[in-house]
């Protein structure tokens, strides 16, 4: 019996695997770019000062608000694949777990950008 | 029809052998860079001025310490290589061709060896107080190059 065509949606943890590698890919092109800004510094403070000036527009604040993001869902999600892998009781919660994911997310979040935010509009 | 017979597990070649340690590094690095990475941006954005404070000053005075030029040189090791398992991983997955394969394995490679052998040279070779052809401190150096000179 074959089942009606349908459109797989997929569930969570097929978007969370989505998540992570969109997010890895992301991170890993900022990492090139991060290493080489920060190797202005062996050419000259005034280089690297300027260069790095552009990170505290508030395009690039809003640009590295989204990383740290990035690097934290990116971060959680990982653990949540190692520990669903690892243990039965992590299996058999990764609904759960995919929920935490978000949660814990929302709160690093929410202590975050209120301070960075903070820094890249108000001066302080 | 043949009842299913047992089929012996392929002896591992040393191909996989070598993806299997890949695997369990891509886990073991993931879990140390949480720890370097969330500890660098908490230092460097949550304290102090936040991102405002970063300039040559500040990276001079981190890197006046050991501590952090190895923390760094940790993080730049373990998160390029992770980064180029997991982008090896995305390229076996849409790269169809051998060639294609091949090639962008190649640049990854490439790439990440660059960004590894610059990133360590600039974090083990860094002067903290630069000066120009006269023998004076250069603008934007810190403050306890002064009492260095």
């Amino acid at each position: 019996m074959s089942p009606a065509p349908t459109l797989y949606r997929g569930s969570d943890g097929m978007w969370m695997w989505f998540v992570h590698r969109a997010t890895g890919v992301a991170i890993f092109f900022f990492l090139l770019v991060h290493v080489l800004d920060t190797s202005l510094v062996r050419v000259s403070p005034e280089a690297y000062d300027e260069v790095i000036g552009s990170y505290k527009t508030p395009i690039y604040g809003l640009v590295e608000a989204g990383l740290v993001g990035a690097i934290v869902v990116h971060a959680l999600n990982g653990l949540r694949v190692i520990a669903v892998d690892r243990w039965d009781w992590a299996l058999r919660h990764q609904r759960a777990l995919t929920i935490a994911v978000w949660v814990i997310t929302a709160i690093v979040m929410a202590g975050f950008l209120p301070r960075h935010l903070g820094v890249v509009f108000g001066g302080h | 029809m043949t009842a299913p017979q047992d089929i012996k597990p392929m002896p591992p070649t040393r191909r996989h052998k070598v993806q299997r340690w890949w695997w369990l590094f891509q886990r073991v690095s993931g879990v140390l860079l949480i720890v370097l990475i969330f500890t660098h941006l908490f230092v460097n954005l949550m304290t102090g001025d936040g991102v405002s404070q970063i300039d040559f000053a500040f990276v001079a005075g981190k890197w006046a310490s050991p501590l952090w030029q190895w923390w760094d040189f940790a993080m730049l090791l373990l998160a390029m290589l992770h980064g180029m398992n997991g982008m090896g991983y995305i390229i076996n997955d849409y790269a169809s061709r051998k060639t294609t394969r091949t090639v962008l394995h190649a640049l990854l490679g490439i790439a990440t060896a660059v960004i590894i052998v610059l990133g360590a040279l600039v974090i083990w070779t860094f002067d903290p107080c630069p000066v120009d052809a006269s023998g004076a401190l250069l603008e934007g150096v810190p403050s306890f190059c002064e009492d260095v000179l």
